[in-house]
């Protein structure tokens, strides 16, 4: 079972520039989490910072009771090893070919013969679909591979929590399609918390249980998927739809003039919610919920045509 | 006003860093489970970049040194001291610079050029994240591999330029190889050898943390990881001699010279 994470007014700035501000949400045990923002608005600093890589100005994480933002070197070392995280890259140590990437925090932290840590490793090259290729370098395989192979290392330590950065950046929509397949089969089986920073729209539909965004130097919204696939805040609508009206503009915040401009204009009607990500099995997780449930418990009506087995992926206007 | 200040001060909050760096991987020297076969590749890594280059440069200057003492010295009329003064000078300076600006010019820019390349490709993030801490991973093995290699060289950068500069004070001199020889001990002394050998662990010690510091805070894309190996190398020789100077007078101050 994961483990939950609490933030409390969390703060950060490099220098005088302000990263984001007042940051406060609970990521449920258990569940999968997206965290969304035009590029640029700190995703990565958010997760950096939940693992201590960076320290915030203010405010507080706390795991399991302790706190990620004050405790001691000593500490954070302990504490990281209930996590596992996928870099953007990969982040795989070019001087060793995959086998031994996945096999260092093994060897690093356990005190495991190797025969057994090669029975792990494998499991876990067979989780991802890496079989075979164990003798070769990070250098010699593709950037879709080198994910996949750093997500192996992010898992060998049965972490009870998993942070994703950008797992779709530079990969073409099938493998996206695949690698979220993954992702939702993994939490389906070793149930851990899952927190997938990202700007694609498509994963943040259909993947998780939850979402937040991150806008403007604060965190906009955070809550269930359908709460924020529904809602009518402009912010979140106009980036949960990728439309062009709305408050978000080619740069950080759209001039006053063409904000003004776009007054009269009428929105596009919400696009329906499609239904979410299965795992394969077909078994349902731990932490999902019935497709229209927390509409109905929230006397919200979904937009027409929603958790239609048969509804078209496609959005934007 | 306050952008003055902050600027002024810049570089004391930098030096202040560095040091911080060198106690941190002073901490980390003792803590267990200690790295061996980082620190035996590294050790065969930086000794198979330098050695060749050290040799080369040894030869030249230990003769350099024999010309030029020997020739000062026959204007005094003391050619019997000529084997003892280059052996001093050899031992005492020439060594610990020589080895010292090749372990940072050959060791520390492929140690800057690693970890940053590492830092950059977030290798050094996901390291830490595993629960692993990257100086006492990579950076101790490589501070004491860079210290053992020194110390090594400095060995035969002595051995090297004495050797030289007898070649060349017997044959091209006309010195006499039994005076080169037996001069050895008039001047120097045990202690020389001492000083010269430490001179080069310190020395190997400060490149390897030098080259750590900027190899693991570069930023900024493949272009960080060039500036860092170039800092690395200037900032590495600026404070070797200004070491080099501080060591030579307090030993010279403590440890009284040999008289005939």
């Amino acid at each position: 079972m994961g483990v939950e994470i609490k933030v409390n007014n969390l703060t950060k700035s490099f220098g005088k520039q302000l990263i984001w501000g007042d940051v406060s949400l609970t990521i449920p045990a258990g569940e999968i989490c997206v965290m969304l923002g035009p590029s640029g608005t700190g995703k990565s600093v958010f997760l950096k910072t939940l693992i201590g890589l960076l320290k915030p100005d203010q405010g507080s994480i706390i795991i399991e009771g302790t706190d990620i933002a004050s405790c001691s070197e000593k500490e954070l070392y302990e504490i990281r090893k209930l996590f596992g995280v996928l870099f953007q890259d990969g982040a795989m140590f070019g001087s060793m070919n995959l086998y031994d990437n996945v096999a260092f925090p093994l060897r690093e932290h356990t005190k495991k013969s190797e025969s057994e840590v090669r029975a792990i490793v494998m499991e876990k090259m067979d989780l991802v679909g890496l079989l075979g290729a164990e003798d070769k370098l990070p250098g010699e395989i593709s950037g879709g591979m080198r994910k996949r192979a750093g997500l192996a290392r992010a898992l060998v330590l049965d972490p009870e929590i998993v942070l994703f950065d950008e797992p779709d950046s530079g990969l073409d929509p099938v493998r996206t399609a695949f690698l979220n397949q993954l992702i939702i089969d993994l939490n389906a089986q070793i149930d851990a918390t899952f927190l997938i920073v990202t700007h694609d729209v498509n994963t943040a539909r259909t993947v998780p249980d939850n979402i937040g965004l991150l806008y403007h130097r604060h965190l906009a919204m955070f809550g269930p998927r359908e709460m924020l696939l529904s809602s009518e805040e402009p912010v979140v609508r106009q980036f949960l739809n990728a439309q062009r009206v709305g408050p978000i503009g080619m740069s950080e915040e759209k001039d006053a003039d063409e904000l003004a401009a776009e007054e009269g204009q009428e929105l596009p009607p919400l696009p329906p919610i499609p239904l979410q990500q299965e795992p394969s099995s077909g078994v349902p997780r731990r932490s999902q919920r019935a497709p229209g449930a927390w509409c109905r418990d929230n006397g919200v009506t979904p937009p027409p045509g929603s958790f239609d087995e048969n509804m078209s992926m496609t959005i934007g206007s | 006003m306050a952008s003055t200040a902050t600027r002024v001060l810049a570089p004391v909050g930098a030096a202040g860093k560095l040091f911080a760096f060198g106690l941190d991987v002073g901490r980390a020297l003792f803590r267990r489970p200690f790295q061996l076969r980082e620190f035996l590749q590294q050790a065969w890594f930086i000794a198979s970049v330098t050695i060749i280059p050290t040799a080369l440069v040894a030869i030249p200057f230990g003769a350099v040194i024999a010309l030029q003492v020997g020739g000062l010295i026959k204007q005094f009329g003391a050619q019997s001291f000529t084997g003892s003064a280059s052996v001093l000078a050899v031992v005492q300076q020439a060594g610990p610079i020589a080895t010292a600006l090749l372990i940072a010019g050959a060791g520390g820019s492929a140690i800057a050029a690693d970890l940053g390349a590492r830092k950059i490709r977030e290798e050094l993030d996901a390291m830490m994240v595993l629960g692993i801490d990257p100086i006492q991973r990579l950076v101790v093995p490589r501070v004491l591999a860079c210290m053992l290699v020194a110390f090594f060289l400095n060995g035969m950068v002595t051995v090297v330029g004495v050797a030289g500069g007898y070649v060349f004070n017997v044959v091209l001199q006309d010195g006499t190889p039994g005076a080169y020889l037996a001069s050895f001990t008039a001047l120097a002394q045990l202690p020389d050898l001492w000083v010269g050998l430490l001179k080069a662990l310190v020395f190997g010690f400060i490149a390897a943390i030098v080259a750590s510091y900027k190899g693991m805070n570069a930023g900024g894309g493949p272009k960080g990881v060039g500036d860092a190996v170039n800092e690395s190398v200037v900032i590495t020789f600026l404070m070797l001699f200004v070491v080099n100077f501080v060591m030579s007078t307090i030993y010279l101050q403590v440890i009284p010279p040999k008289t005939g």
